[in-house]
């Protein structure tokens, strides 16, 4: 075909710092044409992030972040489990909610915070209701289709080997439906963790989600970068521990 | 576990949604849910039409009509694009990939003072992030839909010495059709969110505005009822989306 190789980066294994290199060469393009105002550089972000984290009121705010974030993630995986499990066992009422819970995930969640700002008040518990209200739908949707895609032969089995329903709960369904379960308990919490931000946009004193308005408020950028890059790598750090627990899964399955 | 004939499932669901809602307003009615934290169902639809009446909701609701189809045009070709273009390239779609996962988790519109800097205090910095939020969804469903194109039908256009833009419009497009449906779906829910967050936040104009001014003030009557109305503009949107969808498979069902 061609004459002229194509040009390659050496080895993909470096491909994630090729990345990153180009990445922040294009944000210090960007900083530098737009102008300190708009966009802090690389090192200006850095040095706010470090500065930030030296002072001891910062780790107050992420201790109150994390808090929420695992009391939504916990809420989110129980809650979603035991919804979703629940549908996906009996049909009947599987086939019936799911149209309406997938009309509710397609539901802009923004369209709920006044509400649960009302309902819950400000604060912890608000937070935590975010958290939820955003990461229970993926958990329970691909519940129910990890369930119901279980081949029947399994479930008989469990029923020929007369277990308990919990039992066949346990050590039959879940281990057969769990890739997809797994998937659904990915996505719940990314968005968990998302929904518990929003809270602390709008809903708390504390948190990195409450420094983060102040800085949108003051129209502080090197701290609302800052706080985005250590927001972002946590998430991304995050994703990638489920994505190896995702693949293990699948593996031994 | 027998299940009923799929005939009563439909008006099961219809009587189910019915009932939730009605228990809502009895809550509402009788005192359990205060009507300082939510008013009744009913109470919202009487708001909503009486805004609909008086409110002059016409320029907001333009302006947030506009604004959110511009966010939703941009997400889907921007969307497609860059999903057509890493999916050429595997290698920096495996180094993007947890990065794509991890982009919701961030709230993308805290960038707005960077983009009231760029743009000035109008209406692109809504279109904006209205947009970067829908993007990814778009660019990940392309990717799926692309991943999902038989090879076959790949190894065809290349006996019949088809243009890589003829192979794109003709064979991938069409192959990857319900994922793309996928991808829009989610624009659209990214694009109106994020455009009524900037509203709320940024306080320009548009129902976004309306529903800042309705929260602070403590109005809850107008401000249930423009949430109603911004539910039954979603509603709408995605039926019109499903509807497409729909027809272009018609289509094929007949070639």
């Amino acid at each position: 075909m061609t004459t002229v190789p194509p040009f390659r980066l050496p080895g993909p294994r470096w491909d994630a710092l090729w990345f990153a290199i180009a990445v922040l060469l294009v944000w210090q393009g960007l900083a530098a044409w737009v102008g300190t105002e708009g966009l802090s550089s690389p090192e200006v972000t850095a040095a706010r992030l470090g500065n930030m984290m030296a002072a001891p009121d910062f780790w107050m705010h992420a201790a109150a972040t994390a808090r929420a974030m695992l009391w939504s993630i916990l809420y989110t995986i129980v809650g979603g489990l035991l919804i979703g499990l629940s549908l996906g066992l009996w049909r009947m009422a599987g086939e019936i909610a799911e149209p309406i819970l997938n009309s509710l995930y397609a539901i802009p969640k923004i369209t709920l915070y006044p509400v649960i700002l009302l309902f819950f008040g400000l604060g912890i518990p608000a937070k935590v209701a975010f958290g939820v209200a955003h990461g229970i739908f993926p958990v329970v949707l691909l519940t129910i289709s990890g369930v119901r895609a279980t081949r029947p032969v399994i479930v008989r089995t469990a029923r020929a080997m007369r277990l308990s329903p919990v039992q066949t709960i346990l050590h039959v369904l879940v281990p057969a439906a769990l890739p997809e379960i797994f998937t659904g308990l990915r996505i719940g919490i990314v968005l968990a963790m998302f929904g518990t931000l929003i809270g602390e946009l709008f809903a708390s004193e504390r948190g990195l989600g409450f420094l983060l308005m102040q800085g949108v408020d003051r129209g502080d950028v090197p701290t609302i970068m800052a706080l985005a890059v250590l927001l972002f790598a946590v998430a991304v750090a995050t994703g990638l521990v489920l994505l190896a627990i995702d693949r293990k899964l699948r593996h031994a399955g | 576990m027998t299940s009923l004939p799929r005939r009563f499932i439909g008006p099961i669901r219809v009587a189910v949604v019915i009932a939730m809602i009605g228990a809502v307003e009895i809550l509402c009615r009788t005192g359990v849910i205060d009507p300082f934290t939510m008013i009744a169902p009913s109470a919202m639809v009487v708001a909503l039409v009486r805004i609909l009446e008086t409110g002059h909701i016409g320029p907001d609701a333009a302006f947030t009509l506009t604004n959110t189809l511009a966010a939703i045009a941009v997400s889907v070709v921007l969307g497609f694009v860059l999903g057509a273009i890493v999916h050429g390239l595997p290698r920096l779609r495996r180094v993007i990939t947890p990065l794509l996962a991890a982009y919701y988790a961030v709230p993308t519109f805290v960038f707005y003072p960077v983009l009231i800097v760029l743009f000035g205090l109008n209406r692109l910095p809504l279109i904006a992030i209205g947009a970067a939020l829908g993007v990814v969804g778009m660019m990940v469903s392309t990717l799926d839909g692309l991943d999902r194109v038989p090879r076959v039908l790949l190894k065809t256009a290349t006996a019949y010495r088809m243009t890589p833009f003829s192979v794109a419009l003709r064979i991938k497009l069409p192959a990857a059709a319900p994922q793309l449906f996928t991808g829009v779906k989610l624009a659209v829910t990214y694009s109106i969110i994020g455009t009524l967050a900037g509203e709320f936040i940024l306080s320009v104009a548009g129902l976004g505005r309306r529903l800042a001014i309705a929260y602070n003030d403590l109005d809850n009557p107008t401000m249930y009822g423009l949430l109603l109305l911004v539910l039954t503009t979603v509603v709408v949107l995605n039926a019109i989306v499903f509807h497409c969808e729909r027809r272009v498979y018609r289509r094929w069902q007949r070639t």
